[in-house]
């Protein structure tokens, strides 16, 4: 039917992807285990930092490169201030409030920009976008292997902060027991607020890496938030390793389905993978408790 | 006489079924179906949502596979219109019948139960998409042929009291269950599981119960919306717009209480119309209102707009006992 060299091929693309993948779970997951609540405006907020980056590229000629150096800090800056003065103070501790919050920001966020820039699709377009590295019998694009290793970088990054600092250990100990974190003085709300504006960072570099070979229009993100609840759902929720394992299997999946089923019915598998591990498995590959 | 709590519904309908006599404007009836046909669908919402605490973020599968029960059934077997409402009823009931045994069977709760509805949605969303039987990326026509039999009608104002009349006994159907022991049970699964579990409630069989009336009955929405404009695609059926409308409008008007979701959906959809004539055409501006007054609701008025009038009500009458 396939040749294997078409087949290795699809595979070895479908772990780049998975990398993105894993990377705009990454924020997602770190909140859910933080927060225990599932951010539904993720999407929206992918969407806003690739129209950040694609917006300093247009305007002053930024590489998406060079632009992570300044979307990341200021999405870390917006994610803090959202959590801090919004979803917060407006949710009165209640888990559902939070839900319908983030749902109600994705709303938001998505059609302010479709009102700023209209539902065209855009793109920056470079040489590098159409760059190939040969390896053997593959051709692989270089931006895309540029993007997973940013991503496994970045992931790593993670690791070491919520091994190695003070701010780690607070934000472990507020996840496991937030009373008692409390107790010994630590401040709750600014913790969350923290692990809030580090998955948006998180989802700004995304954008930095996804920008050179990806388009970007108002809806974009409901396609990779569905992408990224089931890695975070097959990844174990709140499981920074599950996330990354997670990505990397939905974009294999993604990509071989997609090369068997054809186009449209290739998101299938995706969605079938997080139906069946949601009522056999809730709590993933690496989850502890759902 | 007539039960607790049903006269503010004969009132509430009685003056919608009235407009007719003084608005002739199209516009006006248009506005006003597509309203109830949202209060509908989000009543569906409310049973299992409001009254029930399972927040489900994928109504769009029970009210697509309404819409698409009725367009396949007329277009494809020729099967009339009124059978085909039944039909497409009962397949929202056995859908919600299926979809609550696997998730509630699973022990899914809260953000997990919001999930996995929304997937089983986008996953009929890219099936009907894809499908012959559903038309595919094309979508279904129906047959332009109005008459009573067809529950086509050329005159808005008759769609109108159609739509009311499915609303009205929606309305009727939630003040019924607010007032009977499976409300009760319903209220308690919501409020604490665990505690009305040890109470010897059947937590299993109530939120059955609940998600099956409530796909029906969003179904039912799906089937009007099909029947008024006579065209459905994968995008409209199962889109995440009619799963956010359903679950908003109980969210403003007061969810849990039987008249939020007509309320609601009438007060979002006159200040989406409000604004669209200030702000003119920028895309999408209608959403931002409601996102914002969402996030306002939930932070300064939980109970929705009911909850607050029942509040200052509250208020007032203690001030004027004292």
């Amino acid at each position: 039917m396939f040749s294997p060299t078409i087949i290795i091929e699809a595979m070895i693309n479908g772990l780049l992807t998975g990398a993105i993948y894993a990377l705009v779970a990454l924020g997602l997951t770190l909140v859910y285990g933080v927060l225990h609540i599932i951010n539904f405006a993720h999407g929206a907020t992918l969407a806003a930092a690739m129209f950040a980056v694609w917006g300093l590229n247009a305007a002053f000629g930024i590489d998406p490169y060079w632009a992570i150096l300044i979307v990341t800090p200021v999405f870390f800056v917006l994610g803090y201030g959202v959590q801090r003065f919004v979803i917060g103070p407006a949710a009165h501790g209640d888990d559902g409030n939070i839900l319908l919050i983030t749902l109600g920001l994705s709303i938001l966020i998505e059609n302010a920009l479709l009102a700023g820039f209209g539902s065209d699709t855009r793109s920056i377009p470079s040489d590098f976008s159409f760059s190939v590295v040969e390896a053997g019998p593959f051709l692989l694009s270089s931006a895309r292997l540029v993007g997973a290793a940013g991503s496994l970088i970045v992931a790593v990054l993670f690791w070491l902060l919520m091994s190695r600092t003070d701010t780690g250990k607070a934000i472990r100990a507020v996840a496991r027991e937030k009373l008692g974190a409390n107790l010994v003085g630590i401040n709750v709300g600014h913790i969350y607020a923290i692990t809030f504006g580090l998955g948006c960072a998180a989802l700004a570099v995304a954008a930095s890496l996804l920008m050179p070979t990806f388009y970007v229009n108002p809806r974009i993100g409901g396609a990779f938030v569905n992408i990224a609840f089931t890695v975070v759902v097959l990844g174990g929720m709140g499981s920074i390793p599950g996330a990354m394992a997670g990505g990397l299997i939905i974009g294999m999946v993604e990509s071989l389905s997609g090369l068997l089923l054809g186009e449209s019915l290739g998101q299938i598998g995706i969605f079938i993978i997080f139906i069946l591990v949601l009522l056999l498995r809730p709590t993933g590959l690496f989850g502890a408790k759902a | 006489m007539i039960g607790r709590g049903y006269l503010p519904i004969i009132l509430v309908t009685l003056v919608i079924a009235l407009t007719p006599l003084v608005i002739s404007s199209n516009s006006f009836f248009n506005f006003t179906v597509l309203v109830l046909i949202i209060a509908l669908a989000a009543q569906g919402w409310n049973l299992l949502g409001g009254i029930g605490g399972q927040t489900s973020f994928g109504h769009a599968m029970f009210f697509g596979i309404g819409a698409y029960t009725a367009s396949i059934l007329q277009t494809h077997l020729g099967v009339n219109a009124w059978i085909s409402l039944v039909a497409a009823i009962a397949a929202g009931a056995l859908a919600g019948l299926i979809v609550g045994f696997l998730s509630f069977r699973a022990g899914l709760r809260g953000s997990y139960f919001a999930l996995v509805t929304l997937a089983f949605a986008e996953l009929l969303r890219v099936l009907a998409n894809a499908s012959e039987l559903t038309g595919g990326a094309a979508g279904l026509l129906l047959k332009l042929d109005p008459g009573f039999a067809n529950m086509q009608f050329s005159s808005r104002p008759t769609f109108m009291l159609l739509a009311l009349a499915f609303v009205f006994v929606s309305l009727v159907i939630t003040q019924k269950i607010v007032n009977s022991r499976f409300g009760a049970h319903l209220v308690a699964v919501r409020e604490n599981e665990d505690a009305a579990k040890a109470l010897g409630v059947d937590v299993l069989t109530v939120k059955l119960k609940a998600i099956s009336l409530s796909g029906a009955m969003t179904a039912a929405a799906g089937v009007l919306y099909v029947q008024y404009f006579l065209y459905i695609d994968s995008g409209i059926a199962f889109g995440i717009w009619i799963s956010i409308e359903a679950l908003l409008a109980p969210m403003i008007g007061g969810r849990g209480m039987v008249l939020g979701p007509l309320i609601g959906a009438f007060t979002l959809h006159g200040l989406g119309e409000v604004t669209k004539s200030f702000a003119g055409r920028v895309p999408g501006i209608d959403l931002m209102v409601f996102a914002v007054v969402l996030i306002v609701v939930i932070a300064f008025a939980s109970s929705g707009i009911l909850g607050l009038i029942r509040k200052l009500a509250d208020r007032f009458s203690s001030k004027g006992g004292a």
